[in-house]
């Protein structure tokens, strides 16, 4: 009984963050994650 | 199971930078895929790089959070966490074993021949420092005139990123050698230390530094797979310490914080059936157990 209990928690606890990655597409978070992605951070990378 | 996991991080390395286009254009991957994180460590300022980093962009999201709020953007760093959180949940530590390019170029150092040291378990807790303070903390506090923070781990300490794009950007364009100055010599020198210790030691950066492999961590509990122990089969012969990246001794802790879920200690060290995989709280139902020195179902 307690393996079932533990099993749901686990499944809740993944599909609860499954649900954080739809919110986070939703808030647009992608596209400043891939306008960050798509130029060369210099600082980030150890240059000026 | 030690070849196929070897084909799975080299096909892993090569997706993550597949974009080789960067010989005849000198520029890095701009297309849409970049919106998209990995679930390893690979710098996204690295030229052949498709995907991006889950730790950089962590970095770079929290350092704009305030300006986010402001503007009612409100991103805060929810679909990383979602995506990590649900890689956590299935597998803990999975990604650092089988599609960490990182964690692979580690394991190939390894194998260069040299004495061996074994690293002291204090520094195993490195590794939260470094997450905490340098991924989450100083990017949120630390503000410029404006109100955006720095990405601290990749700036002050990634040695992913010097390797991957630092020194491969200063090769494809000369016009950036004139912006080293102490801040890639810093990050050179924590990449050469780090590459040393990696060729005396098993996955030294994994174990003492990497955030995402710390935040991984949290998840091996409490993971889809977990690794289940059966101690009355133990007889703690350390076939499992010889053989495990991580230098893990199984009958320590079936899902330590430090296991990586390369699972060779299942497949290859353990022949008297102590270690078994539990998927769902299911278990494999042949398996066998000893007692008093019979094996029963």
């Amino acid at each position: 009984m307690k393996n079932k209990q533990n099993t749901f928690w686990v499944f809740a606890g993944f599909f609860f963050f499954v649900f954080l990655v739809f919110l986070g597409i939703n808030a647009g978070e992608t596209r400043a994650i891939l306008e960050k992605a798509t130029k060369i951070c210099l600082s980030c990378i150890g240059l000026g | 199971m030690g070849y196929l996991r070897r084909l799975i991080q080299f096909v892993a390395t090569f997706l993550t930078n597949s974009s080789l286009g960067f010989i005849l254009t000198r520029k890095i991957y701009q297309g849409p895929l970049k919106s998209i994180c990995v679930p390893g460590l690979n710098c996204y300022s690295c030229p052949a790089a498709t995907f991006a980093c889950p730790i950089g962009s962590l970095q770079s999201i929290f350092a704009g959070i305030r300006p986010s709020l402001a503007n009612a953007r409100y991103h805060v760093g929810t679909f990383i966490i979602g995506f990590l959180g649900s890689i956590g949940m299935l597998a803990g530590r999975f990604a650092c074993g089988w599609l960490c390019p990182f964690g692979f170029l580690q394991e190939l150092l390894y194998k260069i021949p040299s004495p061996k040291i074994k690293i002291p378990k204090i520094l195993n807790y490195g590794k939260y420092l470094f997450l905490g303070l340098f991924v989450i903390l100083l990017p949120l506090t630390v503000l410029d005139a404006f109100g955006y923070g720095a990405t601290w781990f990749c700036k002050y300490v990634c040695p992913a990123g010097t390797l991957e794009a630092g020194i491969p950007m200063l090769l494809l364009d000369p016009s950036l050698r004139k912006l080293i100055g102490i801040l890639f010599y810093n990050k050179l020198v924590i990449l050469i230390v780090i590459t040393f210790f990696t060729i005396l030691s098993r996955r030294p950066f994994c174990r003492t530094i990497c955030p995402l492999g710390a935040i991984y961590s949290f998840f091996n509990r409490f993971s889809i797979i977990r690794m289940r122990f059966i101690e009355e089969n133990c007889v703690k012969c350390n076939q499992c310490l010889r053989d495990c990246p991580m230098d893990l001794k199984f009958y320590e802790g079936a899902n330590q914080l430090n296991c990586i879920r390369c699972f060779k200690c299942y497949t290859d060290s353990c022949r008297f059936r102590a270690i078994d995989i539990e998927i769902a709280g299911i278990t494999h139902p042949s398996y066998k157990r000893r007692i008093n020195g019979t094996l029963i179902k």
